[in-house]
């Protein structure tokens, strides 16, 4: 069973636990300096953002269909079985396309080191792995950020907006968007003010969009071969044919 | 003469010692001392000129060596092994680059083992890592022959022609899925560049790139190492990046029409200007001044229209690469001064090793005699004995 979030930032109170049970998870430091930023980076996955009296957490979205996985020429990133989009170092090569690819705006790179890695939210597989929730989930004190089935949490989420219409944008972010993700959210306010833009994304998985070039060349190199082939053979023959007919004139000239 | 020598010589110099520093600052103190590169702005210059550009100014290996060995256009053999050499050293560059903007460049050997073949860039290193192989093949006979080793000699020329299918398919597919890469990004790349079309502009492109620049390094090499000019041939590829550049501007307007950017074309911002200087540099000026009889059949007049067609296509790499990423990541991206120092040391590097190659290796055929007794170039190279003629 996929494993998901459902964030719902109308329960959310800006209390950054979150933020705190993440660093702690990822063996990463936290002070109020760091909690004060307000962008996710090398050193922090997660952020919850603050505007007027409303709060947006910030974080990997595990996509259901990962363009990040998908461009990794060496396969560092992958989608597990329970859902995290996960990382392993040692095999990435530093190419960045991940960066370059993610609709979010999530992998992190290590700038300012001589061996750099990629640096992002793995949603705690180790936890779920021993069937616990994940860091930030366990840390909120709300249950803004709840962790459970993907199923479950899609359900509830519909529930939350039907009991509770006015309270929501009628929009789950994370159905649909780039074919869907395993973060859920629902907001009381657009997802537009805080980065997210639904209507922007297309509801197509992106690894669709170079999938739908790429499987095309296992038909093209041998239909490639053949047609270079075949020229090659027209354009000499034409030559060796000439050739023969300069070779016959002679003859019958001499002949004559 | 002597004192334009010694210029070129320190200008070398000092781009070579800037660059030997850039590479210092990079090794010992990562990417983010060395480049404007950001988690908004992760591909900079080493992507966007010395990997798409370098690539698709190496295309005039692909493309003559199709014309000449696959549409047996035999008058245009004499101009081969300069663009195959054009090529090679443009591959081995590129792959050097690589190094300099890789995160961890000595895992560069990763793809062979780690395998994703549904990533795009795996099918990139893949095409370039076996085109470089074909490459030096095609390149050897040239090396093969100064030193008279006769036995590999025979072995290359019976491979040749598969060898030159094989390099024509390798080049199509990555010259191509250069332009597959920026599929992914939908949201991210401007409407301008971003299109379905990409991965067939990428190789069209390619092809007259690769027509300017076999006119580009056949003028300068007349120019420098006092080679006879081979004007009917050049004239000739002139006409065909004609065509090119009309099939290619026929589909880009196609494309921009059919995906309603026209009126956003005429709004300016900074994507549009850039967009049409890309547009101006690449079609409008090279196919109008090649419609003039005077242009398409001078020397000055060819080169200079394969110089604007060769800075009009980096222009548009760029774009795609550089300007058309620029809004959604919200900043704008400056190369460092160590960026520039390591492209220009790159840059500069290829020219001197070409030179090199020009000096101590069979080159040019008609100048070495067993060149031309080797089998692979058993061809006659009458069309430019007749331009010599004339001359």
């Amino acid at each position: 069973m996929s494993k998901a979030l459902l964030y719902d930032a109308t329960l959310c109170i800006g209390c950054k636990q979150c933020e705190a049970g993440c660093a702690q998870q990822n063996k990463l430091p936290y002070d109020d300096r760091i909690a004060a930023e307000n962008v996710t980076s090398d050193h922090k996955f997660t952020t919850v953002l603050s505007k007027d009296d409303k709060f947006f957490r910030r974080l990997c979205m595990h996509c259901q269909d990962p363009a990040c996985a998908s461009v990794c020429p060496v396969g560092a990133l992958h989608k597990t079985a329970l859902g995290p989009v996960v990382y392993e170092e040692n095999r990435c090569m530093g190419c960045r396309y991940c960066m370059a690819a993610c609709p979010f705006g999530v992998p992190k790179y290590e700038w300012s080191k001589v061996l750099p890695k990629v640096q992002k939210c793995i949603m705690c597989p180790d936890r779920l792995a021993k069937g616990q929730p994940t860091a930030c989930a366990e840390a909120c004190p709300t249950g803004a950020t709840k962790f459970g089935d993907r199923d479950e949490l899609l359900k509830e989420a519909h529930d939350r907006l039907r009991t509770n219409p006015a309270n929501y944008v009628p929009h789950i972010f994370g159905v649909e968007e780039v074919g869907g993700t395993s973060v859920l959210m629902l907001s009381s306010v657009p997802f537009e003010q805080f980065g997210l833009n639904p209507a922007g994304l297309p509801k197509d998985p992106l690894p669709l969009y170079t999938y739908r070039v790429l499987s095309r060349i296992p038909d093209f190199v041998p239909l490639g071969g053949a047609v270079l082939g075949g020229v090659w053979w027209i354009t000499h023959r034409r030559e060796d044919v000439a050739a023969a007919e300069v070779e016959e004139e002679k003859k019958s000239g001499g002949a004559r | 003469m002597k004192i334009k020598f010694t210029f070129w010589k320190l200008v070398f110099a000092v781009i070579m010692v800037l660059g030997i520093y850039a590479t210092a600052v990079r090794f010992t103190r990562g990417l983010g001392a060395s480049t404007n590169l950001s988690d908004q702005f992760p591909w900079g210059i080493w992507v966007g000129f010395d990997v798409l550009c370098g690539v698709m100014l190496a295309a005039g290996g692909f493309t003559l060596t199709a014309a000449v060995h696959i549409f047996n256009i035999k008058r245009w053999h004499s101009i081969v092994r300069p663009t195959v050499l054009t090529a090679f050293l443009g591959y081995v560059l590129v792959s050097l680059a690589l190094m300099f903007d890789l995160g961890r460049p000595y895992r560069i050997w990763h793809p062979l083992i780690m395998r994703n073949p549904h990533s795009v860039m795996f099918e990139v290193a893949y095409c370039v890592m076996f085109y470089t192989t074909v490459l030096s093949l095609e390149f050897s006979p040239i090396v093969l022959e100064r030193f008279n080793l006769e036995k590999p000699l025979k072995i290359i020329k019976a491979v040749l022609i598969p060898l030159v299918i094989l390099g024509v398919i390798l080049s199509t597919l990555h010259q191509s899925s250069l332009g597959t890469l920026y599929l992914i990004m939908p949201t991210k790349l401007h409407p301008f560049w971003y299109s379905p079309l990409l991965p067939v502009f990428f190789y069209i492109s390619a092809i007259a790139v690769g027509l300017a620049m076999t006119i580009f390094e056949s003028s300068m090499s007349s120019k420098y190492f006092h080679r006879q000019l081979e004007l009917p041939i050049l004239r000739e590829l002139g006409r065909v990046m004609w065509v090119v550049l009309w099939v290619y501007a026929i589909l880009r307007f196609e494309d921009l029409l059919h995906r309603g950017m026209l009126k956003e074309m005429l709004v300016p911002s900074y994507e549009m200007s850039l967009f049409w200087l890309e547009i101006a540099l690449a079609m409008i000026a090279p196919i109008v001044l090649l419609s003039f009889r005077k242009v398409r059949n001078t020397p000055g007049g060819l080169y200079f229209t394969a110089v604007l067609v060769v800075l009009g296509f980096i222009t548009n790499r760029l774009n795609v690469s550089i300007t058309g990423m620029e809004t959604s990541a919200g900043l704008h991206y400056v190369p460092k001064w160590t960026e520039y120092a390591i492209t220009g040391m790159i840059v500069a590097g290829g020219f001197a090793l070409f030179g090199l190659a020009a000096k101590y290796l069979p080159i040019f055929p008609n100048e070495e005699e067993h060149a031309a007794a080797a089998g692979e170039l058993q061809v006659p190279v009458t069309d430019s004995v007749m331009s010599h003629a004339g001359d």
